[in-house]
């Protein structure tokens, strides 16, 4: 790995998504719309100050989990991850390089709407609003990692889209959004512990609740974690040598 | 003769399995420094799979692959070996510059090898033009370019010139001629007979076996066949016992089947 090709593959995957409008509009305008609209269902009552902060961690992973994996599928679709392949970038050039890349498309996008809710929707939060971006941010980049990860595993672009309800699903259901954790089944608040969403959404539950930094540190640790290790697991389920 | 010099590339007994079936059995072919070698044959006579095992992306179930002195794949070959396959591998949503320039940065090439390149492939006019609005022949000439940036010692092509015009691919012949002139080494696949006649060596393919691999004029002179398209109906129809001579023999054996040959 370098820091040199892994900053160049970055800036390869941006230069491609400028040139892709319906995906820069997927990423920052749609999560705007949904949250506008849950806006509008719930004016004049409260639900949108504590359901609203969680959207924000919510709407950024579904859709970077998305777009990160057919982007990565449609490079090895084209030829170009194996000519990569050929070349003297490493795997773990291309996994950071676009994790780097779709994790300023998140910054971007964490920014965009939690403007739209402040401002726009009149959301209102109890905690530290600046955090609550900061867990956005970390949502959506950990959405790109499980997306580089599961793209990494999958064959085609059909099973990156099969994949995500398999790996999204399981996590809104156990995540708390329903149900508070502690009042699951043991099993089910097991599962709960094993995923990634749980520490993201909790963090934001914690903020909606009027809570700091210093409340959601230990989420957020869990959260990079996740990160962390399913950026491990793309770059190293990626081969130079393919059947 | 230029036997003596080192083969760019060395391929002893390779075995490819894909799928439960076996793609390439035992396969040996030597492609000497500085030539251009043709590999011939039909869709499915594992062309593509040997190119990919020469430039280290193919799973192999055995045998040796040796590439400029080290084996396929080897970290230090990754500048030094150009690679085009036969779907142009370059990104449809960035300009033509755009893509020579992230590749020449991966190949550590400079600005200087881009403006080169555009000039080699004749693309100079399309530049800025996004990939994915250009013509499919236009298309492989960038893939082709990105191949030629970091000026490779040995250039492996799958069949380059399907579908350009015969202008372009007469033009293409005379680059791939200058490389080799210069002392690149070119292992270039087509299922066009007629391309043989352009190349240094040739190595008739066909299920995974090579049936020949000789000049263009010993092939003929062997099997008495006016063409090549002739030359490999003869060898596929005398099958059960192909002309032994032509076929190469692991490595040691390749002088003296040349001698012969050219008598």
């Amino acid at each position: 790995m370098s820091a040199r090709l892994t900053l160049a593959t970055a800036a390869r995957v941006l230069r491609q998504l400028r040139h892709d409008h319906r995906t820069i509009a997927l990423l920052v305008a749609l999560p705007c719309v949904v949250l506008g609209l849950v806006a509008w269902m719930f004016e004049g009552t409260p639900v949108l100050d504590s359901v609203g902060p969680l959207l924000l961690g919510l709407f950024p992973l579904v859709v970077m989990f998305l777009v990160t994996s057919v982007a990565t599928l449609r490079e090895r679709q084209s030829g170009t991850l194996e000519r990569l392949m050929t070349t003297p970038v490493g795997k773990g050039d291309v996994v950071v390089g676009y994790a780097l890349a779709f994790g300023l498309m998140a910054v971007l996008q964490a920014l965009v709407l939690t403007a739209f809710a402040v401002w726009v929707c009149g959301m209102d939060v109890a905690g530290v609003l600046w955090v609550v971006v900061l867990v956005a941010v970390l949502d959506a980049v950990l959405g790109t990692a499980l997306g580089l990860a599961a793209s990494a595993v999958a064959r085609t672009e059909f099973q990156a889209v099969q994949l995500m309800p398999v790996i999204i699903f399981p996590q809104l259901v156990t995540a708390g959004l329903f149900l508070p954790r502690d009042e699951m089944p043991a099993v089910l608040e097991a599962v709960s512990r094993a995923m990634p969403l749980t520490y993201g959404l909790e963090a934001l539950q914690e903020l909606a609740a009027g809570g700091g930094l210093a409340e959601v540190r230990g989420a957020l640790v869990v959260v990079v974690a996740f990160i962390v290790g399913a950026l491990l697991v793309g770059a190293t389920t990626l081969r130079r040598r393919t059947p | 003769m230029r036997n003596n010099a080192p083969a760019a590339v060395r391929v002893a007994g390779l075995r490819v399995v894909r799928g439960g079936t076996e793609v390439l059995g035992g396969l040996h072919l030597a492609v000497p420094a500085g030539q251009v070698v043709g590999l011939l044959g039909p869709s499915g006579s594992g062309k593509t799979t040997l190119m990919r095992a020469v430039v280290g992306v193919q799973e192999t179930a055995g045998g040796e692959v040796e590439v400029l002195g080290l084996p396929a794949g080897h970290r230090d070959l990754r500048r030094r070996v150009g690679y085009v396959s036969q779907a142009p591998s370059v990104y449809a949503d960035l300009t033509v510059a755009e893509n020579l320039r992230y590749f020449a940065t991966v190949l550590g090439a400079g600005r200087a090898d881009v403006a080169r390149v555009l000039g080699e492939v004749d693309l100079g006019r399309m530049a800025g033009r996004r990939v994915g609005a250009l013509s499919g022949g236009e298309r492989s000439r960038v893939s082709l370019g990105v191949a030629l940036l970091a000026r490779p010692e040995l250039l492996v092509l799958d069949e380059p010139t399907v579908g350009l015009d015969p202008v372009l691919r007469r033009d293409l012949w005379q680059l791939f001629h200058r490389l080799s002139a210069d002392g690149t080494s070119l292992l270039i696949s087509s299922h066009v007979m007629d391309e043989a006649q352009r190349c240094d060596r040739l190595v008739l393919l066909r299920d995974g076996r090579v049936l020949a691999d000789s000049t263009l004029p010993d092939l003929l002179a062997s099997t008495g066949a006016a063409d090549v398209e002739a030359a490999f109906l003869h060898l596929v129809e005398d099958g059960a016992a192909p002309a032994a001579h032509l076929v190469q023999a692991p490595a040691g054996r390749h002088a003296a089947a040349h001698g012969e040959g050219s008598r």
